[in-house]
């Protein structure tokens, strides 16, 4: 992730500096991290809808008869199990399984994809899968091309329902259709990081500010509120999502995350897969654990792991969960001290907080 | 906003000399930056502190930050209010949200703090 004197802006970013947001450089990018409580737009996620501007993510074209070899080789979950109008959740991972980034891939139509990776790895994932050709296949870097709203929550299709003909109740999650919202065309996605249902819209950017105001002013009976990057990351920590940097990267693998489930090692080769044959069998050294402070302090990345004054490991990420006021926290420990109940602590300079081994996710919306 | 009753230190903590008293919090600024603060660790009454040491932590929604004390000394007093609502931090930071106070053996330190004028540049700079 590089730092820029110049963060570039979303079509957003005057919506978002004339509602009052505090604006921070994110991946390159101008960001709003709070509209005003962060808590309060957590909550509102959670018992109404959130509305947030997302449109910093990169948007990759893989298009090609090859585009399906290419994309096997290249991520871990059965792109052949796409259809046109199906996405799922998948990663870009090394020789050694380690993730360079994680992904949605989206069919779009007959051997053409749309990747939606992380802003902060946009160029090294655009260098790494130019490293790796397939004759038959091009790869072009869209991102300026979509802006991408998240209305997530559970009033999120009442609202969504308003402004467009397209049947929301009929796209099952991880499924999209080419619609329309507010008059304007997008690509209305079922899909989202916060734990709730929801939607995400992607469209041209500059019909980003129009769709923005109409669902806000809609939407704002319901208890729609526009939310930060603060409370997009509190809300994915409670429902125990990765976050690049966090949870994975170059040193941690899919089934290290517990994100086993989007490795397919039948469906044939793909970088990694040799590693992760050998983790399935064997075991991995390390796991990710979802733990509470017990008491007072919370828990933040970097912050050492013990187990009987022992340093076991570390924090990935932790925070105040608004839904169960408590301190949550996810890390890596050794596999034999990852049981649920297991007691830990963590550390940071002088303090030291009592932590027990929780399950993942915290949090789980009821339907 | 900053009274020229309390001087202030470049980590935003206020002080406010009550004879060989110290009573020391942090600054609205700071509240502001740190967003909503769910826990306090304070130090016991007995503890003593060199100029400079953290002697507590804030944690908020956000982040979590250490509280320095620019001033020696003993800790008289801690703010027991703050254990069961740490919001009162937010809402009076000047005032109800005081942290901590301290009796301090020298007042030479105090020189090298701001004053309100100084302050207020220094959150503007």
């Amino acid at each position: 992730m590089s730092e820029t004197s110049n963060p570039k802006q979303t079509a957003l970013h005057a919506r978002h500096v004339a509602a009052g947001a505090k604006m921070v450089e994110f991946a390159g990018w101008e960001m709003p991290v709070r509209y005003g409580s962060e808590l309060d737009e957590h909550r509102a996620v959670r018992t109404a809808a959130g509305l947030f501007d997302v449109s910093h993510m990169g948007e990759f074209r893989v298009h090609g008869p090859g585009a399906l070899e290419f994309l096997q080789r290249m991520t871990p979950n059965n792109v052949a199990k796409l259809q046109p109008g199906r996405a799922h959740y998948s990663g870009l991972l090394t020789p050694e399984a380690t993730y360079v980034d994680d992904l949605l891939v989206y069919q779009m139509g007959e051997a053409d994809y749309l990747l939606v990776v992380n802003a902060g790895n946009l160029d090294e994932d655009l260098a790494w899968l130019k490293s790796h050709p397939h004759p038959d296949c091009t790869i072009e870097d869209h991102s300026d091309r979509y802006a991408l709203l998240a209305l997530q929550g559970p009033k999120a299709i009442e609202i969504l329902a308003r402004h467009t003909t397209t049947d929301l109740e009929a796209i099952s999650y991880y499924h999209f259709v080419n619609g329309s919202v507010a008059g304007v065309d997008c690509l209305i996605s079922r899909t989202g990081y916060t734990g709730e249902a929801g939607f995400e819209l992607y469209l041209d950017p500059a019909d980003a500010p129009s769709i923005w105001d109409v669902l806000l002013d809609s939407g704002a009976d319901d208890g729609l509120v526009p939310a930060g990057l603060a409370a997009r990351d509190s809300l994915r920590l409670e429902a125990g999502m990765a976050l690049y940097g966090h949870e994975i990267d170059r040193q941690t693998t899919p089934y290290e995350a517990n994100i086993g489930w989007v490795v397919k090692l039948r469906k044939g080769d793909f970088l990694g897969r040799e590693v992760l044959r050998d983790q399935k069998r064997n075991g991995t050294t390390k796991k990710l654990i979802g733990f509470e402070i017990k008491g007072r302090g919370i828990a933040r990345q970097g912050h050492t792991i013990l187990h009987d004054d022992a340093e076991v490991g570390t924090v990935t990420s932790g925070g105040w969960s608004p839904t169960f006021e408590k301190a949550v926290g996810t890390g890596y420990v050794p596999p034999h001290l990852a049981a649920e109940g297991t007691e830990l602590e963590v550390a940071v300079r002088k303090r030291r907080f009592s932590a027990v081994v929780v399950a993942l996710p915290f949090y789980r919306r009821e339907d | 906003m900053y009274s020229n009753s309390l001087r202030y230190t470049k980590n935003h903590e206020w002080l406010r000399i009550e004879d060989d008293l110290c009573v020391i919090g942090i600054t609205d600024y700071a509240q502001k930056e740190l967003g909503e603060v769910v826990y306090i660790d304070l130090p016991e009454v007995g503890d003593s502190f060199e100029p400079e040491d953290a002697f507590g932590a804030i944690d908020s929604s956000k982040t979590s930050a250490d509280v320095y004390t620019p001033l020696a000394g003993e800790v008289v007093e801690v703010n027991e209010a703050l254990e069961d609502s740490p919001e009162i931090v937010n809402d009076d930071p000047h005032g109800k949200g005081w942290l901590i106070k301290l009796r301090f053996e020298s007042a030479d330190q105090l020189e090298s703090l701001m004053n309100a004028e100084q302050y207020q540049k220094s959150i503007e700079g």
